[in-house]
């Protein structure tokens, strides 16, 4: 109905006289056959996708919550903070989640700065080399870097947090390239600097409050790839939370799929919060411009 | 782009005239300050990707006793390893084909349509799903589609047992499935800007001219969306191949992937004399993402050519 009456509007507006002229009724008619076939095939697709997508969750639902009984109970969610090694894994995971996000921003945020604002031309070289990580498959990566890492490196869990900052490299320089393209960053270093204020005081004070946006998206990014890595974690031989879904199915496996429903729409339902957060800090934005 | 060559051209003209002013010796020597910027990030990348990598090449031609030899790659490339490699690649060719097609004609429903909050929960679910690949993965197809699954339980009552008729999920096209999960997503998340460049503008000009659906798809915005779409492709492409965890949560090795292979000689599963297949395996599958970027970048040059 809304793209008829605009379809309707547009007519009026190029051609004023077509109305009395010319009888619009045929163009019309064509037009609510038209969107009407198109909401009929978008109907299925959508459909048909989300039954794809919401069945496998149905049915793992369903999984964790049955007995052996044939009743429903919802023991399989209760007991997981008590199994055996799920804590350690837990604190693992958020651990190596801190620490990644801490070394990615702490490297990739100065150096993408520094790429935008002083060596403007080496920016696709730049843009090549974050790539790479995406070449290589994981499972490669951490063959080579179980060869060549030293014994005390190997023997602590930062490796895999190292590694993690590599994996995460390329959707974190999207994420802050996209933020230092949308502000004029020339001139907010320049007026910092001319205010007296120091490099550092520039980068954390001007650069990363107005960066908000790219850094946020990063670490959610980073955050989500180190939750749900497995490959490097399990040839490490490191228990995180999707290793001991792996290693703990042997044993019951109405428990890891309740953790692996859980792990999912926790994610999600951060990811929601970040975006509607994002959202409104958007229209608060536009409010303030309207009332200026 | 015209706007983009001028300031090209002014930076370019600015150069040269600096270079007329400053000496040379002091340019290098800013070049040099300009690059030091770039260490700590250099020195990172270079210790922990370029060097493993490299170690994992290296090794691929080195016998566990030391000295050099193509003894790794021979094995690699015959046998069960061969096989691998076949199988490896045609996964990927299915799940990066067919997904990416689906991705466009979700993204473009999803688009279309005027539901705000439909955009919104299809944006961050795609987000999710595309990261939810590994084991939980694995755990909600095999209490969908597995031997007891829910939906096998559904096509059972209505007399159609699907394992009766050859199909397991734990087999190639079961993973392939599988895949798709995180397959179909990713390309609406690739996919979705390059849909939202294509104005509305240009559909109604189309259709103002006279032109059909197909005719616009074929002619307008077909050509326009094609280069997004192969580098959709590509990317899906190499993430089905260099994918682990899904196949390994699922079939524990029973069906012969490269990348399981690699892991398994990390596992310990290792005969004397072939420690270094697994470094050898490793070089052959970044050899295939190679040959699918040099492909890719041919198609790219054509498709640019065609849109001229």
């Amino acid at each position: 109905m809304v793209a008829i009456g605009e379809a309707n509007a547009l007519i009026d507006t190029t051609d004023p006289r077509a109305r009395s002229t010319r009888p619009i009724r045929p163009a019309g008619s064509w037009l609510v056959a038209r969107v009407r076939t198109i909401a009929w095939w978008r109907g299925i697709v959508l459909v048909l996708t989300g039954a794809f997508f919401l069945v496998p969750l149905y049915a793992a639902l369903r999984f964790s919550l049955e007995t052996f009984s044939g009743g429903f109970t919802i023991s399989a969610f209760r007991v997981i903070p008590s199994q055996e090694g799920f804590t350690a894994a837990l604190n693992l995971s958020i651990h190596l989640a801190v620490v990644t996000t801490l070394i990615t921003l702490g490297l990739m945020v100065p150096t993408s700065v520094y790429v935008h604002l002083r060596l403007p031309r080496l920016r696709r070289v730049f843009d090549g080399i974050t790539i790479v990580p995406i070449v290589i498959p994981p499972v490669v990566l951490i063959v080579g870097v179980l060869q060549v890492a030293p014994t005390f490196l190997k023997s602590t869990s930062y490796l895999l947090a190292f590694e993690y900052a590599i994996l995460a490299m390329p959707f974190v320089y999207r994420s802050l390239d996209a933020g230092l393209r949308a502000i004029d960053l020339q001139t907010l270093v320049e007026a910092s600097r001319s205010l007296g204020g120091r490099w550092g005081s520039t980068l954390w004070r001007v650069i990363v409050p107005n960066l908000r946006t790219g850094l946020l998206s990063a670490t959610v990014l980073t955050v989500a790839l180190v939750l749900g890595e497995f490959t490097m974690a399990s040839l490490d031989l490191y228990q995180t939370v999707p290793v001991w879904i792996y290693n703990f199915a042997q044993d019951d496996g109405h428990v890891s799929t309740a953790v692996s429903l859980l792990a999912l729409v926790v994610t999600w339902l951060v990811l929601l919060a970040i975006s509607s957060f994002d959202m409104r800090r958007i229209r608060r934005t536009a409010q303030l411009r309207k009332d200026a | 782009m015209g706007r983009g060559n001028r300031r090209v051209s002014t930076v370019a003209l600015a150069e040269t005239a600096d270079s007329q002013q400053i000496p040379p010796r002091r340019r290098t020597r800013a070049a040099f300050v300009a690059a030091a910027g770039m260490v700590p990030f250099g020195v990172y990348t270079t210790l922990f990707l370029g060097l493993p990598v490299v170690a994992v090449v290296v090794e691929a031609f080195r016998s566990p006793t030391g000295g050099w030899t193509w003894q790794n790659i021979s094995i690699a490339s015959h046998g069960i390893y061969a096989h691998g490699f076949v199988m490896t690649i045609e996964l990927a060719l299915l799940t990066s084909i067919v997904p990416g097609i689906a991705g466009l004609i979700v993204a473009n429903a999803v688009l279309t349509s005027r539901g705000r909050i439909l955009r919104r929960v299809v944006s961050t679910a795609s987000g999710v799903f595309a990261q939810f690949g590994g084991v939980p993965l694995a755990f909600l197809f095999i209490a969908t589609l597995g031997s007891s699954g829910l939906v096998t339980g559904w096509m059972k009552a209505l007399g159609f047992n699907p394992y009766d008729h050859g199909f397991d999920l734990y087999t190639f096209f079961g993973v392939a499935i599988v895949y798709t999960y995180f397959q179909l997503p990713l390309m609406v998340l690739i996919i979705t800007p390059a849909l939202e460049g294509l104005r509305p503008a240009w559909r109604e000009a189309a259709s103002g001219l006279g032109a059909r659906s197909w005719e616009y798809w074929r002619y307008v915005g077909g050509p326009v969306l094609f280069p997004s779409f192969l580098g959709g492709v590509l990317l899906l492409f190499g993430s089905a191949l260099s994918a682990y965890a899904t196949a390994e949560a699922l079939t524990s090795g029973s069906i012969p992937l490269t990348a399981i292979q690699i892991g398994s000689f990390l596992n310990g599963n290792v005969i004397a004399g072939e420690q270094n297949v697994g470094k050898a395996l490793g070089v052959g599958l970044i050899l295939v993402i190679a040959v699918a970027m040099v492909f890719y970048s041919i198609l790219q040059k054509r498709a640019s050519r065609w849109l001229q």
